[in-house]
């Protein structure tokens, strides 16, 4: 899509809102609608937005697959890593409580924590997913 | 919706249909708000009509615009089962409370608990938020995994094979959609 000057102006012009708009899901979903799925959702379709105008393999120089399969796993173990936390720290599994001096200030840290585990793990499933089915042509 | 529904099933060109799948998930999410569930809408919004309709685009790119498709005759039996199990959730639903009843079993057995307390236990204003991450954390980390499986099927089905013990797996791999689950 060399041609394409339109697109690759306005694309290079809306990723990174893009990417603003999904930190401030990401992180206000406590107090908005919003939060990890949604976030991470958002992140992928700014990548998958520049892997579409520039393509894949520039996409893939800025973001490699081993780096979305690393992040991929540890959104989860950092989500499963904060419930093995509250038990070591004395609580339940995902008793975020403990994980703090005061149990709300803790529960915030917790719920922070485990969005973006979640959020991580959405967005590089979303990236992986649409980069291994937009490379099989080849 | 109806009409949409109806359009998506009847047509034969692939494009079309997912174009038609992804204004299907957009109208779910205007429905979402308008019963106040905006976390859910916006879920819709962005995994629904967003992500799901690239990837099938994705998946048609890869293989053809136009399905298969057999002709078949009218038949009257799959029609009438269709048209009694129909008839009977209608009837179904006319057991269920009224939408926003305050007595409604799913008003009155953990939710007042979550709407009073959930201030004082959690702190964070989006009851949503902390239902969701903290009091069924358990049930999110199980979607993440669910996620992350995903993810993982999709790299063992199709990917390239950065195998180190066996290079070049990937020979003659056909093409298999996951289903994401949100």
């Amino acid at each position: 899509m060399n041609s394409h000057s339109i697109l690759r102006v306005v694309a290079k012009f809306m990723i990174p809102f893009i990417f603003l708009y999904a930190l401030y899901v990401q992180f206000h979903g406590d107090f908005g609608p919003g939060g990890g799925f949604q976030a991470g959702v958002i992140f992928a379709v700014g990548f998958i937005l520049y892997a579409l105008i520039y393509g894949i393999d520039e996409a893939r120089r800025v973001l490699p697959a081993g780096l979305t399969r690393t992040l991929l796993s540890l959104g989860v173990l950092l989500y499963a890593g904060v419930g093995g936390l509250g038990i070591y720290l004395g609580g339940n599994f995902l008793n975020y409580s403990v994980l703090s001096s005061h149990p709300v200030s803790g529960q915030h840290l917790g719920i922070f924590l485990i969005e973006f585990g979640v959020g991580t793990t959405v967005a590089a499933t979303m990236i992986t997913i649409f980069f291994i089915f937009a490379g099989q042509d080849r | 919706m109806v009409a949409v529904a109806f359009a998506i099933a009847r047509l034969r060109n692939l494009f079309t249909i997912v174009m038609l799948m992804g204004v299907f998930s957009l109208l779910s999410a205007v429905l979402y708000v308008l019963l106040s569930a905006v976390d859910v809408a916006f879920t819709e919004a962005a995994v629904g009509a967003g992500v799901s309709t690239l990837l099938v685009l994705g998946t048609i790119a890869l293989t053809s615009e136009r399905g298969d498709y057999t002709p078949e005759k009218f038949k009257v039996m799959p029609l009438l089962i269709v048209a009694a199990t129909g008839v009977v959730l209608i009837y179904g639903t006319l057991d269920m409370p009224l939408y926003g009843d305050p007595d409604a079993p799913a008003n009155k057995h953990v939710v007042p608990r979550y709407i009073e307390q959930s201030g004082a236990e959690i702190g964070v204003p989006n009851i949503v938020t902390s239902v969701l991450a903290s009091y069924r954390g358990f049930d999110t980390l199980g979607e993440v995994v669910v996620i992350f499986t995903a993810a993982i099927g999709v790299l063992v089905l199709l990917g390239r094979g950065h195998n180190r013990w066996r290079p070049g797996m990937r020979a003659g791999v056909g093409a298999k959609r996951e289903e994401e689950e949100v």
